[in-house]
């Protein structure tokens, strides 16, 4: 038998409805209000106690309520973590996922929660744990509540894990290499199916895609620079160039890592060995002759000379863009903003590769 | 600044600058060094006046080298 904890909020902690939002995050022993229905449903899985804590308390002081509750978690036994289900409340939403995101965290163990797929808490948290497919009020607690302990009955089974869709919670954007007859599909080879999916396209029939494109992101039209002369100008690349010995160890592919590198005294731009590429997408060879191929310094040094630009950050920025994902090329390029911001950057030339 | 300015487009840049190729987006080894270098200036000059131009949409800007 494994050991659950379950965090609900205060109504369904029975604290109290709107009036006692503020209620202050609480650890019980033993099972409260909702909980019941989990015991009573699951077989392999037990709650064992249940955290409170009121929506307002958790959406307002965020960083507080965490901290409490991981506190109360402390020398506490348990496998798995629970939270809601949060149907379509938005805060309740929210709260699950910033709960279930600090307890997985910190602790490694499986964390679930439910919710309505108009939950904002869906599109904010589904990549960091299960979020089942829910009803949108209360009435299918019952429903929801099943979906949450059969999944952590297998869990505690160490059962083989389906796919999102198949399991029944929102596609954390993970791929997984299947054999078809292992998750009880007929075993139809990769070739066959996409002529199969051209086949029903071209006839107008409906076919389900086995690589969905992920949704993009638009960013607004930054306002123009009104002139350069008079702003801090940085230098931004996915083409991997780095100080010859790559002190980041930035990966050559698939990077998770960026760096960000002294130029100051490079007045007539890159010189080379002394910057090389470890980008492992393209041939080298140019751009290790000369770095500024990819990293145009040299000319950018001539504009500033030309009194064409002002200033010049004293770092240039840094990644590999081969086999990236998106999610990753999105973080490292949150991260390196953040640091353009502040050093008060008000300009960027990023060149790809 | 890249090569590939279809890709860009798809993934949202707002403003681009077409470059020469993927291994050497601002050089190329065919030319002598100072027409190398031409490119690169002009091409970089290019992106400068880029970043002081205001666009309503997604933008390719031309390059004359």
């Amino acid at each position: 038998m494994l050991k659950a904890i379950h965090y609900i909020n205060q109504f369904f902690g029975q604290v109290g409805g709107e009036d006692m939002a503020d209620y202050e995050p609480e650890i019980r022993t033993g099972t409260v209000g909702c909980t019941q229905i989990f015991n009573s449903l699951a077989k392999d899985v037990e709650v064992t106690h249940t955290v409170i804590c009121g929506d307002n308390f958790m959406a307002s002081r965020t960083d507080e309520a965490l901290a409490r509750i991981l506190a109360m978690l402390e020398g506490v036994e348990f496998d798995i973590f629970i939270a809601g289900p949060a149907f379509n409340a938005g805060r309740y939403g929210a709260a699950c996922g910033q709960v279930c995101k600090a307890v997985k965290e910190k602790h490694g163990v499986p964390v679930i929660t439910s919710m309505n797929e108009e939950n904002p808490g869906v599109e904010l948290f589904h990549k960091d744990m299960y979020i089942f497919r829910g009803g949108n009020r209360a009435t299918f607690m019952k429903q929801d509540m099943e979906k949450l302990a059969a999944f952590a009955d297998r869990i505690a089974r160490g059962g083989k894990l389906l796919p999102a869709v198949m399991e029944g919670y929102f596609p954390r954007g993970i791929r997984h290499e299947v054999f078809l007859e292992d998750i009880g599909r007929e075993p139809v080879m990769a070739a066959d199916r996409v002529v199969d999916m051209m086949i029903a396209k071209l006839r107008g029939e409906p076919y389900q895609t086995e690589l969905p494109m992920p949704a993009l992101d638009r960013v607004p039209v930054a306002p123009a620079v009104k002139d350069l002369r008079k702003v801090r100008l940085a230098l931004v690349t996915s083409g991997g160039i780095v100080p010859r010995e790559n002190p980041d160890r930035i990966q050559s592919c698939s990077a998770t890592k960026w760096g960000k590198y002294d130029i100051s005294g490079l007045e007539k731009g890159f010189t080379a060995p002394e910057y090389k590429t470890i980008h492992a997408g393209y041939d080298p060879e140019q751009a290790d002759r000369n770095p500024n191929v990819v990293v145009p310094l040299d000319a950018i040094r001539a504009y500033q000379r030309e009194g064409r630009i002002g200033e010049v950050d004293d770092y240039y920025y840094t990644t590999v863009g081969t086999g990236t994902t998106q999610g990753e090329a999105a973080r490292m390029g949150r991260e390196i903003a953040a640091v353009l911001h502040e050093r008060n950057v008000e300009a960027v030339v990023l060149t790809a590769t | 600044m890249c090569n590939l300015t279809n890709i860009a487009k798809t993934v949202g840049v707002n403003k681009m600058v077409p470059t020469v190729s993927v291994p050497y987006p601002l050089g190329n080894p065919q030319l002598r060094p100072d027409d190398e270098w031409a490119l690169r200036y002009h091409r970089t000059g290019v992106a400068l006046d880029a970043l002081e131009t205001d666009v309503s949409e997604q933008t390719i800007f031309p390059v004359k080298i």
